[in-house]
């Protein structure tokens, strides 16, 4: 079984230590993610690509307790699926990323997290999707 | 120009298997028409919003081809508010005298979805599951009562007070008082946010006669004065649903802007309202939409809902004909149903829940995706 990303250009891939792909504007310095070709700030079109920080903090978070609907959500649904953490992690001097959490217990804000890849489903060929998660850093969640 | 709502009509919120949108939409009219003793061929143009309906001017099938300039509109959300405000514009702009907005819509029951891509966002975003508003309610209000000090019980006390409301109110969808407790203990959605916290999408339809305010009394001895009715989109920064990204800069969202542009216009402040709709998507919503729109500093809700302040006998009654929640939210019908029940009380007409005290000023807000916002200010 093959392990392929959710999608191309959202992180690195393969890499053993994974980034997210933003890009900055080269007039403004404004940071998005993902990559975007214009600048929604300044209307710029000079944007570069930027590998991210992997380490930041819990800006937002709540949980998700029920299966989104599908389309488009294309994860486990019913009796697979398994309530997650979804939040807003803070690259400090960077942008702030909403994410996947890898665990839905002791999230607090403010807490120091770090990017993990996590799997998220298996394809029509077998092979398992992975996404990007945070995770707080030093629990063994 | 002033403009002055003569009528208000409602096809009551809710399921209803044998009724399609449209059908929905041209009852309204008909009440609205004939709150203000007008009839159709009277109507000089229209606006309609809808979410699920692409054409919902195919209501003149219903009511007749007049031939009159009508205009469909969708604003997410805000989209009741938009035709409101686009049809008291087109009066206000001396091009007509007398027109009506209607918004109608029918939803299947679940969270909306869509395709991310139609928001400018990636596939992947929704293929993860992010591309969904109860968990940005969720994080919103979440992060709130972290900054604020506002607790779970509140949320709850808010959602129960929507619900008594809406018992009170024969048109509206919920109508069972629920406990606190029975809010607190449904099941977990979006943590804080449990089931019985939020709205849900249904049925239904709402509409509204405008005239020029030098012609109201032609048609009613109890005119109410549209002294505002505004849009707003985010701004950079704004903490939005549908973000995959958000920028470190924060600035407000777009209903703060709307409601201050809203008060400016109308040369009023928060503290001249008499009685208030607020978009309640979940409990949460209510609380933060409080201080958004000016009447209260961030955190006094806890105390303020503690102390019955948002009841209907209370200091600044919110969703007296129990909101969204008790309502439920046909998209393009939601903000004009927050405009007939303010017509109603400034009319003292709201009967069981009709605010004390002869209110003069009431006040409309809607907010949704993907960051949009619209307030409206009626006085007598």
């Amino acid at each position: 079984m093959a392990r392929v990303p959710v999608a191309e250009g959202v992180f690195t891939w393969p890499a053993d230590e994974p980034r997210l792909i933003g890009s900055r504007c080269a007039a403004c310095g404004i940071v998005t993610f993902p990559t975007q070709d214009s600048c929604p700030r300044c209307a710029s079109t000079e944007m570069a690509e930027r590998l991210l920080s992997r380490r930041g903090r819990l800006w937002a978070w709540t949980t998700q307790e029920f299966p989104p609907p599908s389309p488009p959500y294309s994860g486990p649904t019913g009796a697979a699926f398994v309530p997650y953490g979804v939040g807003y992690v803070e690259l400090p001097g960077e942008v702030r990323v909403e994410t996947r959490l890898t665990t839905t217990e002791h999230l607090e804000i403010g807490i120091d997290m770090e990017l993990v890849l996590v799997p998220f489903r298996t394809d029509d060929d077998g092979n398992e999707v992975v996404t990007f998660a945070f995770r707080p850093v030093g629990g063994a969640r | 120009m002033d403009v002055a709502i003569v009528g208000v009509g409602l096809h009551p919120f809710g399921r209803f298997a044998d009724r399609t949108g449209i059908d929905m939409g041209a009852i309204a009219i008909r009440r609205a028409l004939a709150d203000a003793g007008v009839a159709w061929r009277d109507i000089q143009f229209a606006f309609a919003g809808s979410y699920e309906i692409d054409n919902p001017d195919a209501v003149v099938a219903l009511l007749g081809l007049t031939g009159i300039p009508f205009t469909n509109a969708y604003n997410g959300c805000a989209t009741a508010a938009s035709v409101l405000a686009l049809a008291a514009d087109t009066i206000r702009l001396g091009e007509h005298d007398l027109g009506i907005a209607v918004g109608m819509d029918k939803h299947l029951p679940g969270a909306f979805s869509s395709d991310p891509r139609l928001y400018a966002c990636p596939s992947w975003y929704g293929e993860l599951g992010h591309f969904l508003t109860p968990k940005f309610f969720g994080m919103k209000i979440n992060k709130y009562m972290h900054d604020h000090g506002v607790s779970a019980m509140t949320l709850a006390r808010v959602a129960a007070k929507n619900y008594r409301n809406g018992a009170r109110n024969p048109n509206a969808f919920r109508r069972k008082p629920l406990s606190e407790e029975e809010i607190l203990g449904s099941r977990m959605l979006n943590h804080p946010l449990t089931q019985y916290m939020f709205c849900s999408p249904d049925e239904g339809a709402a509409a509204v006669v405008l005239c020029r305010a030098d012609q109201a009394h032609r048609y009613t001895d109890k005119p109410i004065y549209l002294r505002a009715s505004v849009v707003r989109t985010r701004r950079l920064g704004a903490f939005e649903v549908h973000s995959p990204w958000l920028p470190i800069e924060e600035t407000v969202g777009p209903t703060v802007d709307a409601s201050r542009a809203a008060f400016e216009k109308a040369g009023i402040g928060p503290a001249d309202v008499d009685v208030i709709q607020l978009q309640d998507t979940d409990a949460g919503a209510e609380v933060i939409h409080l201080a958004e729109n000016g009447f209260c500093a961030d955190g006094d809700q806890e105390a303020l809902v503690a102390a019955g302040e948002l009841e209907i006998g209370g200091r600044l009654p919110v969703n007296t004909d129990g909101g969204l929640i008790a309502n439920g939210e046909p998209i393009g019908a939601s903000g004009l149903r927050q405009v007939h029940e303010v017509v109603l009380q400034l009319r003292g007409q709201a009967g069981d829940r009709q605010v004390p005290g002869a209110p003069k000023v009431g006040y409309t807000q809607l907010y949704g995706a993907p960051g949009v916002a619209g307030v409206s200010i009626l006085s007598v």
